[in-house]
């Protein structure tokens, strides 16, 4: 027997060996003292929740996970500690005691309460009979897009979605305020490249980063039949940009995409997200009510034959309204990132200026 | 069945890598260990899809096999460099004519 | 036909988590960066393409093959590359093997005697 009925003992030794690792690597970050170790791990850690996280059969929460948690933050977090020092200063036992105590207290009651809660998948629990089965039930005949997490996440809870990203384009403004929008003298000068001949790296660059581009392209507009959506496919198209930037320096990656472009298509993205509300707005229906995003006389026009079999109601409102959010979700997304990327390698590329000076 | 046995083998290949990024010797040895790691988690991935029956997790082990690589580079001019701006190659141009 | 194939995917699954098994053995056992690099990189990427193939087989001829024939693509692509990154990298910042022993001549050395003269 080849594939499991998806039986209970493989995920219960998967979720065990799983959770095991997680905790050793927890302890690890813990313990070590170099920062650069620290950051390797809580890279593995991210990973082994991902893999978790599919075993719990929740693919977009993993994907998520595995892009950013592995991906963009260790990058970041890397721009940050080359501005600080590599390693933490050793701290007196005494001092933890009261610290510990505390963890221990609330890790006590939340382990109590979690004791509480109701079975994973349980289908009588308020969460899953109450709003989750509406939902489960209504998309089909609301909305019709196959993938439920992005029905709900762009279309019944879009309000929700408007405030994350919103939330990012804001983070995005805030980093760049403190750490500027890029190095700070002008790259007109050459820059001194780093001595080593990575010539095989060069060429393998430049055949993936195009991949890398096309591949978030492929999760963005999968989104609504599979694991996907706006913001895996912003972050991906992010992590291609920084590749190019690692690999070919700043200045190569300014120059493609200066600055100023990042901040527009930012705020781009969430203008066309809540352009969508105004529009729907104008046309008569509630704030992001896709229903009424194309007046009936438009949405009279539009052939049978472009999608679906024609055996249901098209929803056509609700299917373009769900790709401009999305659109505007990976603008955002994707320029925020980038943003926080120059932000933080052009301190970098200051500095080395400063002590090339020197 | 084999495929559970399958499982099994990588997981322990994944714990020995761990167990490498936690000791090693020196921090090239962590960023081999976890480039390792990664390449060993997008096979467990592809797996575990297959178990399953869910062969949409395959996407994931796409993504995760190109962000593996991102961060590997990263982590290896972070340590080696200690910049991040300036460029690893010199642009075709620039270089003394044998690039 | 479907059931042997099957079980010659599963067969070509546990031989490729072998091989990445002894990978990790040799990447604890072995002595320095660089023979830990080669052991790692060799076997992930045998490895991995002894996985991808058996689950291809598994999987028959759809849209899943496609898609483990480009994750195939991707991990040879990156894993050598990464792999000979990780080593020039290493060996620039100082890292001295400590298995073998050979004459490393910098670039702007030049030999004081002609081949074949000096000791190996």
């Amino acid at each position: 027997m080849i594939t499991l009925p998806a039986s209970i003992n493989a995920s219960l030794v998967l979720d065990i060996v799983l959770l095991v690792m997680l905790l050793v690597v927890a302890g690890a970050i813990v313990r070590t003292r170099s920062l650069l170790a620290a950051i390797i791990l809580f890279g593995v850690y991210s990973m082994i929740s991902a893999i978790w996280l599919v075993v719990m059969d929740a693919p977009d929460v993993a994907f998520t996970e595995a892009v950013v948690g592995a991906g963009i933050s260790t990058i970041v977090l890397l721009g940050a500690i080359l501005l600080t020092r590599g390693e933490t200063e050793k701290s007196d036992w005494r001092k933890l005691i009261a610290p510990a105590l505390i963890c221990a207290a609330v890790g006590g009651v939340l382990i109590y309460a979690a004791m509480g809660l109701p079975d994973l998948g349980d289908a009588s629990s308020p969460a899953n009979a109450h709003v989750g089965r509406a939902y489960l039930e209504g998309t089909a005949k609301d909305i019709g897009v196959p993938n439920m997490v992005t029905a709900v996440l762009a279309s019944y809870r879009g309000l929700d979605t408007l405030g994350e990203t919103a939330v990012i384009f804001a983070a995005g403004i805030g980093v760049a305020l403190m750490l500027g929008f890029g190095p700070r003298s002008s790259l007109a000068s050459p820059p001194s490249n780093l001595g080593d001949r990575h010539v095989t790296l060069r060429v393998a660059a430049k055949l993936l980063i195009p991949l890398i581009a096309l591949f978030a392209l492929y999760v963005q507009f999968h989104g609504d039949l599979g694991a996907g959506g706006g913001f895996q496919a912003g972050v991906i198209m992010a992590a291609a940009i920084t590749l190019h930037a690692l690999v070919f320096g700043l200045r190569e990656t300014m120059a493609a995409i200066p600055s100023r472009v990042a901040r527009s298509v930012a705020s781009l993205g969430v203008l066309i997200y809540a352009g969508v509300g105004v529009v729907c707005m104008i046309n008569g229906g509630g704030f992001l009510d896709y229903d009424y995003l194309f007046p009936p006389a438009v949405e009279a026009q539009i052939p049978g034959w472009i999608l679906g079999d024609g055996s249901h109601a098209p929803h056509w409102g609700q299917h373009a309204g769900i790709l401009l959010i999305e659109i505007g979700v990976l603008l955002t997304v994707t320029a925020t990132m980038v943003t926080v990327f120059y932000g933080f390698a052009g301190r970098t590329v200051d500095d080395a200026r400063r002590e090339a000076k020197r | 069945m084999l495929l559970l046995a399958g499982t099994v083998g990588l997981l322990v290949a994944m714990a020995m890598m761990i167990a490498r990024a936690i000791m090693g010797a020196s921090h090239y040895d962590r960023i081999l260990a976890v480039n390792s790691f990664g390449t060993k988690a997008v096979l467990l991935l592809a797996v575990i899809g297959f178990m399953f029956g869910r062969p949409a997790f395959l996407d994931i082990a796409i993504v995760y096999a190109l962000i593996n690589f991102i961060t590997t580079i990263a982590l290896m001019k972070f340590f080696r460099y200690r910049a991040l701006g300036l460029p690893l190659c010199a642009s075709p141009g620039e270089e003394g004519g044998d690039g | 036909m479907a059931d042997i194939l099957a079980w010659a995917g599963g067969g070509f699954v546990i031989i490729g988590a072998a091989l990445s098994l002894l990978g990790a053995i040799g990447v604890l056992k072995f002595p320095d960066v660089y023979t830990r690099i080669h052991a790692a990189s060799i076997t992930d990427t045998a490895g991995a393409s002894m996985v991808l193939l058996g689950l291809c087989l598994i999987a028959g001829l759809s849209l899943t093959t496609l898609k483990l024939v480009f994750i195939w693509m991707f991990v040879m692509l990156t894993t050598p590359v990464s792999a000979n990154a990780l080593a020039n990298a290493a060996f620039g910042s100082g890292h001295k093997p400590r298995i073998g022993a050979f004459q490393i001549m910098r670039t702007d050395e030049r030999r004081k005697t002609p081949r074949g003269v000096d000791a190996p």
